[in-house]
């Protein structure tokens, strides 16, 4: 199946391109000093665009479904300032009762 | 505070690494089910080592979408890693090549990881997370293209909902100020319009514009 491979090669090459961007390009040169501000503010937008897109994402359409529950658990979790694995796993022990009921 | 090493990193990702690696197993499954050799496959995960367009490429070519179809939707899902690397950019040190190499390391998880709360990325961390996640990934998809399906549906045990959990938990450490609450509201309301309209991807890359909020006048 040459087609598969073509798939491969492209995307791969593309995806190298763009994790390379900023540090081959960029690399250890300082921000100038009005881009600061905006590099620092990428991290929250797209850590919460990540949160949205993985927990209502669905094919070119909101899905509200177990993951929610998840979400739920996994912010209950983040309020009794549990430690990372302990909110990741109740997220995910909650997700899977619901969907072990349902 | 002692500075971070390469273990502390890979200590950390542990268990996200375990969900990742069960999600690469069944793409090994599912990948192989499509009629996609084992060669392919594991090439696949080796080369591209992202999970969201991987499982697009499977899906796409499965129901004979088309190559042109299958490359265009990947390559939308990973250009969310062009803002993510320039975010992370000072941090890569050395030749142009070592910066390169490092620079794949690069994936969601390794990248929210590495960041401390106090803004600054430790490139320690993210490598160590890198290599870990790196290798659960090619491992599993071993695993999955060569055994089948052993293992079942990762989302049977929840594990779809790991990561979301794991990004909102760094996410609620960084959200310092107001402006950076602001980025994050922004971020999550234009990815959550953009959903229903726009191909997968296209809401993460655009949720990224929200860092507009923190441009000062040159």
């Amino acid at each position: 199946m040459t087609e598969v491979w073509i798939v491969i090669g492209a995307v791969a090459a593309a995806t190298v391109a763009l994790k390379a961007v900023g540090p081959v390009l960029l690399g250890e040169r300082p921000l100038p000093d009005h881009l600061t501000g905006v590099v620092a503010l990428l991290a929250p937008a797209l850590l919460a665009a990540l949160v949205v897109t993985q927990v209502v994402g669905g094919d070119e359409e909101i899905v509200l479904d177990a993951r929610l529950v998840g979400l739920g658990a996994a912010v209950v979790a983040i309020l009794l300032r549990a430690p990372i694995l302990a909110v990741v796993a109740a997220a995910a022990a909650a997700t899977a009762l619901v969907r072990l009921v349902a | 505070m002692t500075p971070a090493r390469y273990r502390d990193g890979a200590r950390r990702i542990a268990p996200i690494a375990v969900a990742a690696f069960a999600f690469a197993v069944s793409f090994g499954v599912l990948a192989r089910a499509s009629g996609i050799g084992a060669g392919e496959t594991i090439v696949m995960s080796a080369t591209v080592f992202a999970g969201s367009a991987q499982f697009a490429i499977v899906s796409i070519l499965a129901v004979g979408g088309g190559i042109a179809s299958a490359i265009l939707a990947a390559i939308l899902l990973n250009a969310r890693y062009a803002p993510i690397s320039v975010s992370v950019a000072p941090i890569f040190l050395g030749s142009r090549l070592r910066r390169l190499l490092e620079s794949q390391l690069i994936v969601d998880e390794s990248w929210a990881m590495s960041r401390h709360s106090d803004g600054r990325y430790d490139r320690r961390l993210l490598v160590g997370a890198g290599l870990i996640l790196y290798a659960c990934w090619v491992g599993g998809t071993v695993i999955g293209a060569l055994a089948g399906e052993a293992l079942g549906d990762p989302a049977d045990l929840g594990l779809d909902a790991a990561f979301p959990a794991l990004f909102l938990a760094i996410l609620v450490t960084q959200v310092h100020s107001r402006r950076a609450l602001a980025a994050a509201v922004l971020g999550g309301t234009i990815a959550l319009a953009l959903i229903p309209v726009a191909p997968a991807g296209v809401p993460i890359v655009a949720a990224a514009a929200a860092c507009l909020l923190g441009w000062k006048r040159p």
